[in-house]
């Protein structure tokens, strides 16, 4: 799940982490790459006079280390904390009197900031980007307040959401080496140890013109963005690209299962298996297999499982099916299930995995296939409708080491899979020993009353 | 503020940010059977926006029958009645045939309105189809009793999950001190013992009282001709019931007097609320008291609340204050979570805050940084189809001019900082006004 810097804009981008495969149509995309290695990606939009700017930079939890997670997260937070030309909390007035808004988003993969804005008004946040990307000033006193909101943030959004710790001590579970292990917003510990030098290594290590791509969407010509970067941006120093560690999970051997007991009416269960994610867009049709058994399994209100769970045995109050293709670190396909008895938790993971095994055994209908295609189409045309969903898009596939206009490939590679390979994906990868669940086991919670009551 | 580059910078703003943007052309007339009807026609992309809304919103609940307004619109589309030569359709047949071209369907619900939006491909195939769809789902719901009692008990759980957490606790214990027993006041989804006894027949009955023709709002933006959106427009609502002569809603009482209420929680936050009675959508005050508001806590990090609670004492992730305009005086609501054993001094900067502007009302620089945001960026607010389709829905549905968008800006540029000064004064008054403190339990 994506931390960001104001609660509004989690669930705009978890809504646009759904669209992963929708397409860009129109205008083709504009790629440069400035002399310090800044990339630009430019998708003009005319159908209204604005531009969304977005400076993505190749580093999020995934990127972190035991003790500091959370780290990137904080920065994130910082990075509006005050430059020596713009102080602190100047960077959103100044957007906002252009007639902007701006925020931030920090997710596994990456952080990104974004303005969306009159395109009158490009070279101005292109100037306070470049500001921030070199003359950050990290100073003690706006960093003690600021990791108070981020811990005040962990406790709004984690601590006190049942769904939110499952997720959590899941994916704690799922993976044991590699760092999607932990957090975005990192462990309470690790906030309450994180230090300003912390965030100064951070941001020191990852902030920089050959970690950073600037994706630009709206009414604008592709030639005059790329003056415009390279006016405010091309002044930045360029230097080698920081080594990365490869980091892999190394194969499960068995079964692994958690429980977690917190304040809830029902229980939840979580059932993941480790899965390929898409590296190669032409050839990696296992991703797009698995995407449409995904679709087939939660992607409407009569899919399998909300029609076999919620509708047909009644063991869940919903029931659904995730798997993210997009990614730099590794895949999951996960079946999450809330169900509809106190006792009824191992209904409900049974329920589950009965309705992937049926998929092996008995494969798909022609009729699931080509309703999968016919949303993977509308999707690739409604995605198109939002500016700040086109630009999150091209930024994803970048980021994770996609081409950012090969979105049109994937919806075609979507339309090609077959029955048979869905089938094949379903039998392959869903074994008992590659599997993880998580059961949130509910506790009562206090609460009682004081005070006027009418 | 000292630095040269962000002087320079807001100079150079207060010079620039007259940006002309080009107005949202909006057609509307009654279809055959007096339904109102508002069109855009939108080229750029193969795509259409539709909603269609009633006045079944949650105050049309009673007591007794709290929850009815949100069961109806939710098992509204698992399953139509036959009628004619037209077959029922069960609810997967629906679900899958929204799917089967691509198209989503999404509910809206509040206090004043319940309806559905779609969005389809605007090609001949998928239109018809979602459309037809979308007809049978408003004009012949079935509620099947199996249907209608998966469903009941689907809304209790998340009702029972709900009242576990604190800022459910919080909201219903706020909504009872502000809106007393106006209906404004009951809970969206209902009274669980309330929605046990909710029969079929009851959803039936409310159907036909509430989704009346003539009281209905269709809202069509996308790529299609004026001709293609009247045909939409008798579509949808030539089979709608007629509907009966809906009750007004009544006007929402001030607060006489300070309240409050505390509520002993164990979760790792206290949520606090304040706040009462507020505004209506057609108030006379409406833009002074917006502008004002985003001011004061809605504009994000620039907000009197955010850079005091936030910003400068590090209290909270979140912030806010915010109208909730309707039909009637929806509340003016302040709300934070913090640590709970912070919650007496987050509340007392915000009581603090609240009442200097009250008092002093938004500065010179401050009323000009507001107005130079919203009128510089009034084309975010219509930068997409989904957007203006909100905004059709709205005009159509309180009875705004159809210029409203293009009065939008204007109406913000006219306001004088006394107007503001004078609005707040007049209708927010910090010395009665609602407090819920839900937390404290230590661990």
């Amino acid at each position: 799940m994506p931390e960001c810097r104001s609660a509004a804009r989690a669930s705009l981008a978890a809504a646009l982490m759904l669209f992963c495969f929708a397409p860009l149509a129109g205008d083709r995309m504009a790629s440069r790459t400035l002399e310090n290695g800044m990339q630009v990606l430019v998708q003009e939009d005319r159908r209204a006079p604005v531009v969304v700017s977005m400076v993505w930079y190749r580093a999020g939890s995934m990127d972190e280390q035991t003790g500091t997670t959370g780290v990137a997260h904080v920065l994130e937070h910082m990075m509006f904390k005050g430059t020596r030309e713009v102080p602190p909390g100047e960077f959103s007035k100044i957007v906002a009197r252009a007639g902007g808004r701006d925020n931030a988003f920090t997710n596994r993969d990456y952080t990104a900031y974004f303005q969306q804005l009159h395109k009158s008004q490009l070279s101005l946040v292109f100037r306070l980007e470049a500001d921030r990307m070199r003359n950050l000033l990290l100073g003690e006193e706006e960093f003690a307040k600021e990791i108070r909101v981020v811990m005040e943030e962990r406790r709004l959004r984690t601590d006190d959401q049942p769904g939110s710790l499952l997720y959590e001590t899941f994916m704690a579970a799922a993976f044991k080496a590699h760092p999607y292990r932990t957090p975005v917003i990192g462990w309470m510990p690790d906030l309450q140890n994180m230090t300003v030098a912390d965030a100064k290594a951070w941001y020191e290590r990852w902030y920089a013109p050959e970690n950073a791509t600037l994706v630009v969407v709206g009414d604008l010509d592709a030639q005059a963005v790329f003056d415009e970067a390279a006016r405010w941006f091309g002044p930045i120093p360029g230097r080698a690209a920081v080594p990365r560690k490869v980091v892999e999970e190394p194969p499960q051997r068995g079964e692994r299962r958690v429980t977690l007991r917190a304040a809830a009416d029902l229980p939840q269960v979580l059932v993941g298996w480790h899965v390929p994610v898409l590296r190669d867009v032409e050839q990696d049709w296992e991703s797009y297999a698995l995407w449409v058994l995904s679709s087939i399994l939660g992607g409407n209100d009569a899919a399998r499982l909300p029609r076999a769970l919620v509708r047909e045995q009644r063991v869940a109050v919903s029931a659904g099916a995730n798997y993210d293709a997009v990614n730099r670190g590794p895949g999951l396909f996960v079946l999450s299930a809330t169900a509809a008895r106190r006792d009824g938790a191992a209904a409900g993971e049974g329920a589950l995995r009965a309705a992937l095994q049926r998929g092996a055994q008995h494969g798909i209908r022609p009729e699931e296939l080509a309703r999968t295609r016919a949303q993977a189409i509308a999707s690739q045309v409604f995605q198109q409708d939002s500016m700040l969903g086109r630009a999150m898009q091209i930024g994803t596939l970048n980021n994770a080491g996609l081409p950012p206009d090969s979105v049109e490939i994937q919806v075609r590679k979507l339309q090609e899979v077959t029955a048979e390979q869905v089938q094949a994906v379903a039998r392959k990868f869903f074994g008992v020993d590659t599997m993880t669940v998580a059961v949130l086991e509910p506790l009562p919670s206090l609460s009682q009353g004081t005070g006027a009551d009418e | 503020m000292s630095s040269v580059l962000v002087r320079a910078m807001l100079v150079w703003l207060a010079l620039s940010v007259q940006a002309a943007v080009a107005g949202v052309a909006i057609e509307s007339w009654e279809s055959s059977r007096g339904a109102r009807v508002l069109f855009v026609e939108s080229r750029a992309l193969p795509m259409l926006d539709v909603s269609i809304e009633f006045p079944a919103g949650s105050a049309r609940d009673s007591a007794a029958a709290s929850g009815i307004a949100n069961l109806a619109l939710r098992a509204m589309r698992m399953g139509s009645a036959a009628s004619g030569g037209v077959p029922a359709l069960s609810e997967d047949e629906i679900s899958l045939g929204l799917a089967d071209v691509g198209a989503q369907l999404t509910p809206s619900f509040d206090v004043d309105r319940a309806g559905y939006a779609l969005r389809t491909l605007s090609g001949e195939r998928e239109r018809v189809r979602a459309i037809d769809l979308l007809a049978a789902i408003v004009q012949r719901p079935a509620f099947l009793p199996e249907v209608v009692a998966r469903e009941k008990a689907r809304v209790i759980a998340a009702l029972r999950e709900a009242q576990i957490k604190p800022d459910t606790a919080a909201s219903r214990a706020y909504a009872r001190l502000v809106y007393g027993d106006h209906p404004y006041g009951l809970r969206a989804s209902g009274e669980i013992d309330a929605l046990e006894r909710i029969e079929p027949a009851q959803l039936l009955d409310f159907h036909h009282r509430h989704y009346g023709v003539a009281a209905a709002v269709v809202s069509i933006i996308g790529d299609i001709s004026r001709e293609q959106a009247r045909e939409i427009a008798e579509r949808l609502t030539s089979g709608l019931p007629a509907g009966v002569e809906l009750p007004p809603i009544s006007s929402v009482p001030s607060l006489q007097q300070a309240v409050q209420r505390a509520i002993r929680h164990d979760a790792a936050q206290a949520h606090v609320l304040l706040g009462a009675p507020g505004m209506r959508r057609a108030d006379p005050d409406y833009f002074a008291l917006w502008v004002g508001n985003y001011i004061l806590g809605g504009g994000g990090f620039n907000s009197r609340l955010t850079v005091q609670v936030r910003e400068k004492r590090g209290l909270t992730y979140s912030v806010y204050s915010a109208f909730a305009p309707y039909q009637r005086e929806g509340a003016f609501t302040i709300g934070l979570q913090t640590r709970r054993d912070q919650a007496d001094e987050a509340l007392r900067v915000v009581r603090e805050t609240l009442s200097d502007f009250v008092r002093d009302g938004p500065t010179e620089s401050e009323l000009a940084g507001a107005k130079q945001h919203i009128i510089g960026g009034f084309a975010l607010r219509i930068d997409s189809n989904r957007k203006i389709l909100d905004y059709l829905a709205t005009i159509g549905f309180y009875r705004l001019p159809l210029d409203y968008l293009d009065q939008f800006p204007q109406r913000v540029a006219a306001l004088t900082l006394e107007e503001v000064r004078d609005a707040f004064r007049r209708r927010v008054d910090p010395s009665r006004m609602a407090t819920v403190v839900v937390g404290g339990i230590a661990p």
